[in-house]
């Protein structure tokens, strides 16, 4: 029973901002469904973050991540290189995305949320549906995953918010056209930022799609046992970690998400600036 | 009974503990009771009136020899003291500062009709506390030697809390190998999760029982969770012949009232969890960051919320209210708590029931609206209930509320073990004189069997587990 968490690959996606880590995890791995998420922890002193399972390898006992470095502990998690080895990694968490069969299902992601959605349209395609993966970013540069999802997926759209790589404009747009000339749609999936999976809920409410998103809250434990990550849904209170992460997204109240998504927007800024200052002191 | 009418003697009033001065200890996360000496130890063990049917003894859960370890305390021996109480207990250290004494040992113990009752729980502290620098075999099993480990005796205890420190405890000091699997970062469960640093100090005191098993070969296998990372089927695969479930308490009840979900409003799980486990006091030192209530509330009346009162408070919080719907006296909480709570500063808004949390606009909570009440008649249970007094209500501002009004069964591992029978209130059912679950050779204990309860009936439960368990794999008759 080793579990040395050894990062084996480790790309840059989008240098400085975006990295992907093949990890030595055979124990995750062996467990890992589309939709489950890890928790990890780079340092003694370093607190614990969610990050969706990208991809698995049960052959070789491997997961994927990728992640964008927004804080201290993304910023400690891309200072790490291949052969160094995660503190803590606990895995798999969360339920599984429940893959219904027999028909279309579009997968729309965003940003980092394209990595994630990876993982969910893979169980898709294995399941037997034809998956759509619709994708979107900035501009062409900041675009993910692309090749992975042509891998499978018989149909990958793209949007560009500049234009400078498909469609020019939003996913929504591309979905919103694809709804309405397709009736073979048996589900909508969306991972990104909160205001894409709000507003892909938003766009396929009038056709009646049934359509999942799949939540980044804040946790803490990821087990079931604190409660920071709940969320709203359809008037309930339920806990992302357990109940989730993926919930109906035109039930999901998007606006308190939103809110308690930046409950420690403060701290994140305090502890990110505390990190540099440490790491200039440590240089000089 | 007899005994005290035939020497009618005086007896001294209990020796009191000494603490750090409340308004210095209410800045700090040092530990607020600094122990008994030799000297004040051997005096209040010197008021027991020695028993001849101690029933004191009757109202431990692990049935300390209480009245025979504190004859020993009274002549000076500590290491005979220490080898009584570790027959029975294999966490002393632990139960001398967090255990409900009042109504356990000494709500039992005879002098509570006309006097003070024995300090037992202060004895039991400093008996612990002499002997924390004892070799770690002798720590456990009270034997001069580490047992032979047999290799062959595999044993798996999911969660790392009391329950299954005891189980391990008990089971490795009979030979058996017994592994730990635990779902955080760090072993200890709500030892370290959960209590805070000023009541039981996790290096000092956590640290070292853990260090003492892993000095008997047991293993502790981290960031494992049970459901999830394994099933009780893998286990089995793997050779484990018996396996103890000791997953601990899980997701918080929230109160269900308007406004809950505001940023500023935590459970206490979460609240404590950042705390004890992120070590948040120390941000940005440590990453896991906390918000530092200016006006804190705490709802609820039991250990937990005195946890999370104080733990504001040392924060640097304005003020500290405690929200409770009852009276201070039917508060659930150690006595001792609720009376340091108060030294401290700590407000009990008594007879008051939240109804609503209001925001501002960037959805931060800014203030509560209580409900006045009052106490009711006795319902069947034979409690009075608190009953709203129509059209009485409050506002009091808050930034930080921390709501401590208990939890639900923990989903992650009963989901995941459809076998696993559960009782009415979805809690495993378990043998109640094994606490062996509906899987044989799988035994369950602690709050995941009783819904939120205490340290000691957890290890109680631990206890009765790992002697069913030694009988089974033939290290005990």
């Amino acid at each position: 029973m080793i579990m040395a968490n050894k990062i084996l690959k480790k790309e840059q996606l989008i240098p400085g901002q975006t990295s992907k880590l093949v990890i030595d995890a055979p124990h995750i791995a062996a467990k890992a469904k589309p939709g489950n998420f890890v928790i990890l922890r780079v340092t003694e002193k370093g607190e614990r973050i969610p990050l969706t399972i990208a991809d698995t390898d049960t052959e070789n006992g491997t997961i994927t991540i990728v992640y964008l470095v927004l804080g201290k502990s993304t910023a400690l998690l891309e200072q790490l290189n291949e052969g160094d080895e995660i503190l803590d990694l606990c895995g798999p968490l969360g339920k599984a995305t429940d893959l219904h069969t027999g028909g279309t299902v579009i997968c729309v992601g965003g940003g980092t949320g394209i990595a994630a959605m990876h993982h969910i349209a893979k169980g898709h395609h294995e399941a037997g549906n034809h998956v759509v993966a619709i994708i979107g970013a900035r501009n062409k540069d900041l675009l993910l995953f692309e090749n992975e999802l042509k891998e499978f997926c018989p149909e990958v759209l793209i949007s560009t918010d500049d234009g400078s790589y498909g469609h020019h404009g939003l996913v929504t747009e591309l979905l919103k056209d694809r709804l309405e000339k397709d009736d073979s749609v048996i589900e909508v999936v969306a991972v990104g930022p909160v205001p894409m999976m709000a507003a892909v809920s938003k766009t396929t409410e009038p056709f009646g799609t049934p359509t999942t998103v799949s939540l980044n809250s804040i946790m803490v434990d990821g087990v079931g046992m604190c409660g920071a990550c709940r969320v709203t849904v359809g008037g309930e209170t339920k806990f992302a970690c357990v109940d989730g992460p993926e919930f109906d997204g035109h039930k999901v109240d998007f606006g308190e998400l939103r809110q308690r998504l930046a409950a420690f927007s403060c701290h994140e800024k305090e502890s990110f600036d505390h990190h540099c200052r440490c790491k200039c002191n440590d240089n000089s | 009974m007899t005994t005290a009418k035939k020497t009618k003697k005086q007896i001294a009033p209990r020796v009191p503990m000494p603490n750090q001065p409340a308004e210095e200890r209410a800045r700090n996360f040092k530990e607020v009771a600094l122990g008994y000496t030799k000297e004040m130890a051997m005096e209040e063990a010197s008021r027991c009136l020695n028993c001849k049917k101690p029933k004191c003894v009757q109202g431990c859960p692990v049935q300390v020899p209480i009245a025979d370890f504190i004859a020993e305390v009274a002549k000076g021996d500590i290491e005979k003291a220490y080898s009584i109480i570790k027959s029975t207990n294999s966490l002393p250290a632990i139960c001398g500062r967090v255990c409900p004494q009042e109504i356990q040992c000494e709500g039992a113990c005879i002098l509570n009709a006309k006097e003070q009752p024995i300090a037992i729980g202060r004895l039991e502290r400093f008996v612990a506390d002499e002997y924390m620098h004892m070799d770690a075999c002798d720590l456990i099993s009270a034997k001069p030697e580490c047992p032979f480990i047999d290799e062959e005796k595999k044993v798996a205890c999911i969660g790392s809390g009391p329950s299954s420190l005891t189980v391990a405890g008990y089971l490795a000091s009979r030979g058996c190998k017994v592994t730990i699997f635990e779902a955080l970062h760090e072993v200890g469960g709500v030892l370290v999760y959960g209590i805070p640093e000023f009541r039981l100090p996790k290096e000092d005191i956590v640290a070292k029982e853990v260090g003492a098993l892993k000095d008997l070969q047991v293993d502790f296998v981290t960031n494992y969770v049970g459901g999830k990372t394994f099933s009780i089927e893998d286990l089995k695969a793997q050779g484990y012949k018996a396996v103890f479930i000791g997953v601990g308490a899980g997701l918080p009840r929230f109160l269900n009232i308007s406004g809950e979900n505001l940023c500023g409003v935590f459970s206490a799980n979460e609240y404590l969890t950042r705390v004890n486990l992120g070590r948040a006091y120390d941000f940005p030192n440590y990453d896991t960051p906390i918000i530092k209530g200016r006006k804190v509330t705490v709802y609820g009346g039991g250990n937990v919320a005195m946890d999370a009162a104080r733990t504001a408070q040392r924060l640097g919080a304005e003020s500290v209210h405690i929200v409770y719907r009852r009276t201070a006296d039917a508060m659930p909480a150690r006595h001792e708590e609720i009376e340091h709570a108060v030294e401290e500063g700590i407000i009990l808004e008594v007879l008051a029931n939240p109804t609503e949390f209001k925001g501002d606009d960037k959805g931060n909570l800014a203030s509560v609206t209580l409900q006045k009440m009052k106490m009711g008649e006795p319902d069947e249970s034979g409690r009075r209930r608190p009953l709203p007094i129509e059209g009485e209500t409050y506002e009091l501002e808050t930034d930080l509320a921390v709501i401590a009004v208990g939890t639900r069964p923990n989903p992650v591992l009963l989901e995941n073990e459809p076998d696993l029978k559960l009782n009415k209130w979805g809690y495993v059912e378990v043998d109640e004189d094994t606490n062996e679950t509906s899987i044989s050779d799988v035994y369950a204990g602690g709050d995941i069997v009783t819904g939120a309860a205490t340290v000691i009936l957890a290890m109680g439960a631990g206890r009765k587990a790992a002697q069913e368990i030694a009988r089974r794999l033939g290290v005990e008759n």
